[in-house]
């Protein structure tokens, strides 16, 4: 048996952290100079594989630290401390246009991380790793608790922070695919939001009386989390993406009862019919399926049927009227919603109405549509079904993966802060420091 | 102090604290504190929230006003029902900030610079039954410690904490893989780190006191060894050979494993245990250990013929005769010195083979270990056999010597195995610097482990 071999190290710290917390990885103990591989696995809840890459050359000590040295080649290069995370891709052989959804946010997501002699491109499988170490990924941090809500008639899961609270609260929406997505606010509680993630879309009530819910659905999920004792009542924020933008202007500006402290809207538009309901609003975007253009590959792209941004006021949300800061976060190579449009025409809008100080855009080079919370794959299509085209499409959300995954590292740590600011006065805090 | 020092933002803020004595909140500043807070509360962070035992924290406290006086405070609900606790009294600075990493404890169960304080220092809540250790039995699952920040420092503990958040402390990292032995004979767990291996292997021991510690061995296995737990005091062997027998089968058990170094495994004994390693080391001629550790080494080892184990019952027996001091506390140190001044009853440590360190606590009451220390020092001299040893001595330090952060117990309950008669046994140590000497012991353990395990001088590359 060979003796060098087996003295390889490899450890990853911290091995058990939130999604969005940073790791160090480092191999020590190697020959100096040697080729090797770092690479990591991960199967997904449905049964795919996952894997990422790096090539690296041990220093003089026989040393890898990934946070400081760079990869030569692999599925990430450069110097990339998360590099083995957000470069996550199917392996080969997969099937197409998978994404990477975590729905049982419960249980951690687990990924073996291995060292390997060489530098090493395919066929892992058939390889035995020098060394390997099993890493999770949480998405709730201890003592975060679910509460499944129905009040009401709402479809919705509430995610209280650990501790007495009382905790300001947020409403998480996703986007048309609909569906209980509740990752992002199990998240978000992890870092003190009393959080409520919000099917409004494919709710109990729509399954099953084939309607869409209306204003109140939005105003009764509001008022459940304002008159939890946990919940400070006048500290509340929305956050929405995609078509869930156009309901957090929607209530933030129109409805008499929701009163935000705070709105984030990521990769969406202010155009709708004004005074619309969800079901009007969805058939807007409906007539001008037309213009759903196609690429080479035959990925949709629906970023036109919103353009061009209109000039008539009836359709876009009156952002002029907004009250609470916004922060708009924007993808430039947004292939499904045209959101740097709409961004630039809602800045115009406020500034004539004189309340542009309660603006904030942060808009990324090449970044795509489905800007999450960071360290996840990037998928720049899928296959999308939304409650209203009832066949599965190959959508091109667009993004190029390294400058994608930096957006995302970013735009989430800009937003715990514009969260933390707003809702908790808080300023430049000091425990986001190793995210 | 005034309420409106505490709770003025203006520039101009005066900070509460002005002299080394710090002066409280009144309860009528504490209450507006508490109203404050509903609106804006302090911000609470324990980073990482999920570690190994062995790892360090940093808890944060933000968005208080600033010089405001806050305790911060530990809480762990023990197996056994207990409550443990551990809190330090603080006072914010400009920013409003809180580090416990970073400020100065200015009271509570430690004071000081202490990162860690909030685990080491932990006892018994007040009115808590006497003489508790605190062992965790389960290691698949984490130890919760719920972490929390009060308002003020006299009385804190009258109102609902501000806030407050739950960390996970765990024994087993991802991956590792617990496995119940019982074959051969032999009884213990098996915790295998992931990944292909091979590993070096660790046989671990604890010492006489009752149950199967498992929380050592999974620690080590997160360390990269496979280690087995080993089960030993159970049941009564027949005789000294038997005896032997069960800790060699135990051994090879180890060295056989498919994911196992065979010329990588090592002994790691605490009390009796590390007279199991000692003897192992210098009588077997099956095993061959690669090097050994022994946490308040034990090398009374008389009348052969008979077992570890009935040696122990004997021991026990005559340390009947013992000083008990005047809180009732059983101190066997002096008597147990009686016992090993005696050469024939000694083992013959000189015969000891491979790179051994010696781990001991200078205020040990339970054992006279630095004398055995000493002699254990002298007899491998002797032997020609010095350069094979390594000795940590701690000033202060009792003789539960365990991985860091766990707390410290200076006297806590015994059940004498035969006579089921309940003693409260002095350990000895005084809790910061035996705290200190169980981190820095570890981390030297743990260093001379992957020296002897890992990498042995032989290895080192060539540049």
């Amino acid at each position: 048996m060979d003796r060098k071999q087996c003295c390889v190290k490899l450890s990853v710290q911290p091995s058990r952290g939130l999604m969005d917390e940073k790791f160090i990885v480092l191999v020590q103990n190697a020959l100096p100079g040697s080729q090797l591989t770092i690479r990591a696995l991960h199967q997904c809840e449905d049964g795919h594989s996952w894997e990422a890459f790096g090539h690296y050359t041990a220093d003089t000590t026989g040393t890898i630290n990934v946070s400081e040295d760079p990869s030569i080649r692999g599925t990430y290069s450069g110097v990339e401390q998360m590099g083995l995370l957000w470069s996550l891709r199917p392996i080969p052989g997969s099937k197409p246009g998978l994404r990477m959804r975590k729905k049982n946010i419960q249980t951690p997501m687990e990924v073996t991380i291995s060292v390997y002699q060489g530098h090493q491109t395919e066929g892992f499988a058939d390889l035995v790793p020098l060394s390997g170490v099993v890493v999770e990924r949480w998405y709730m941090a201890p003592g975060v608790r679910r509460i499944p809500v129905t009040e009401g008639g709402l479809t919705a899961t509430l995610f209280l922070p650990s501790g007495p609270g009382p905790f300001p609260g947020l409403l998480d929406l996703w986007g048309g695919g609909g569906q209980l997505v509740e990752y992002r606010a199990a998240l978000l509680a992890s870092h003190g939001f009393a959080s409520m993630a919000i099917d409004y879309l494919t709710s109990k009530f729509t399954m099953e009386t084939g309607k869409m819910v209306d204003n109140q659905y939005f105003e009764t999920a509001y008022r459940v989390l304002q008159q939890h004792p946990q919940v400070c009542g006048s500290k509340i924020a929305m956050i929405g993406l995609s078509f869930g933008t156009s309901m957090t202007l929607k209530m933030a500006i129109y409805s008499e009862v929701i009163k935000l402290s705070a709105a984030v809207c990521i990769s969406g538009s202010h155009v709708q019919p004004v005074e619309g309901s969800v079901e009007e609003i969805m058939g807007f975007f409906q007539k001008n399926a037309g213009k759903t253009r196609f690429n080479e590959k035959n990925e949709a792209i629906w970023r036109d049927l919103l353009l061009p941004i209109p000039t008539d006021p009836s359709l876009k949300a009156d952002v002029g009227r907004l009250q609470c800061p916004l922060l708009l976060v924007v993808g430039e190579d947004d292939q499904n919603w045209p959101a740097q449009e709409s961004a630039l025409d809602i800045k115009e809008m406020m500034a004539r109405a004189g309340n542009s100080h309660l603006l904030t855009v942060l808009s990324y080079p090449n970044a795509g549509h489905l800007i999450e919370p960071p360290y996840t794959p990037h998928a720049r299509s899928s296959t999308f079904k939304t409650v209203e085209i009832q066949e599965k499409v190959m959508c091109l959300w667009g993004g190029q993966t390294v400058e994608h995954s930096r957006a995302q590292e970013d735009a989430w740590k800009k937003i715990l802060v514009f969260l933390r600011e707003n809702l908790y006065g808080g300023r430049n805090p000091t425990s986001f420091s190793h995210l | 102090m005034s309420v409106l020092r505490c709770f003025s933002f203006s520039r101009g803020a005066l900070w509460c604290v002005t002299r080394p004595h710090l002066q409280e909140c009144t309860p009528t500043s504490r209450r507006l504190l508490s109203a404050m807070t509903q609106v804006v509360p302090p911000i609470l962070s324990v980073t990482p929230c999920r570690a190994l035992v062995d790892e360090k924290f940093k808890v944060l406290v933000e968005n208080l006003p600033p010089g405001c006086p806050v305790t911060v405070r530990s809480l762990h609900h023990s197996e056994d029902k207990d409550d443990w606790e551990a809190y330090g009294h603080y006072v914010s600075d400009h920013s409003g900030v809180v580090s416990v990493s970073e400020d100065l404890s200015y009271g509570g169960t430690y004071t000081g610079k202490e990162p860690m304080g909030l685990l080491w220092s932990m006892r018994p809540v007040p009115g808590s039954r006497p003489g508790l250790r605190l062992r965790k039995m389960n290691v698949c699952t984490p130890m919760l410690v719920t972490i929390s920040v009060h308002s003020g420092h006299e009385g804190f503990r009258d109102q609902a904490p501000l806030a407050s958040v739950l960390t996970e402390r765990w024994y087993m990292a991802p991956g590792i893989r617990r496995i119940n032995i019982n074959e051969q004979g032999v009884q213990g767990t098996l915790f295998i780190p992931p990944g292909p291996g091979p590993f070096p292997g660790l046989l671990d021991m604890w010492g006489g006191g009752g149950g199967l510690l498992e929380s050592r061995a999974a620690l080590l296995a997160s360390h990269g060894y496979v280690s087995l737990a080993l089960d030993y005091l159970g049941f009564d062997q027949e005789s000294e050979n038997l005896e032997f027998k069960y800790f060699e089968t135990a051994f090879n058990i180890i060295k056989d494993h498919p994911q196992v170094m065979p010329d990588r495994v090592g002994i790691f004994g605490l009390s009796l245990g590390s007279l199991v390693a000692v003897t192992l080391a210098a009588y077997s001629t099956i095993v061959k250990p690669c090097c050994i550790v022994c946490i308040s080494c034990n090398h009374y080892y008389p009348a052969r013929g008979s077992t570890v184990t009935s040696k122990f019952e004997g021991v026990t027996r005559q340390l009947s005769k013992a000083r008990v001091n005047e809180d009732n506390q059983v101190i066997w140190k002096d008597v147990a010195l009686e016992f090993i001044t005696d050469p024939s009853n000694i083992a013959e440590v000189g015969r000891i083979n491979c790179p051994t360190l010696l781990v001991n606590g200078c205020d040990d009451q339970n054992w006279p270990t630095v004398e055995t220390a000493e002699d254990v020092a002298r007899l491998m001299r002797e032997a020609g056999k010095e350069h094979l040893l390594s000795r940590l001595a701690y000033p202060d330090t009792g003789h539960l010597i365990e991985p860091p952060f766990s707390p410290h117990f200076r006297a806590t309950t015994f059940v004498m195995r035969s006579s089921k008669e309940k003693v409260i046994l002095l350990w000895g140590g005084q809790t910061k610097p035996h705290s200190d000497a169980q981190e820095d012991s570890w981390r030297k353990i743990l260093s001379f482990l992957q020296f002897h395990l890992y990498c042995g001088p032989n290895l080192k590359a060539k540049i």
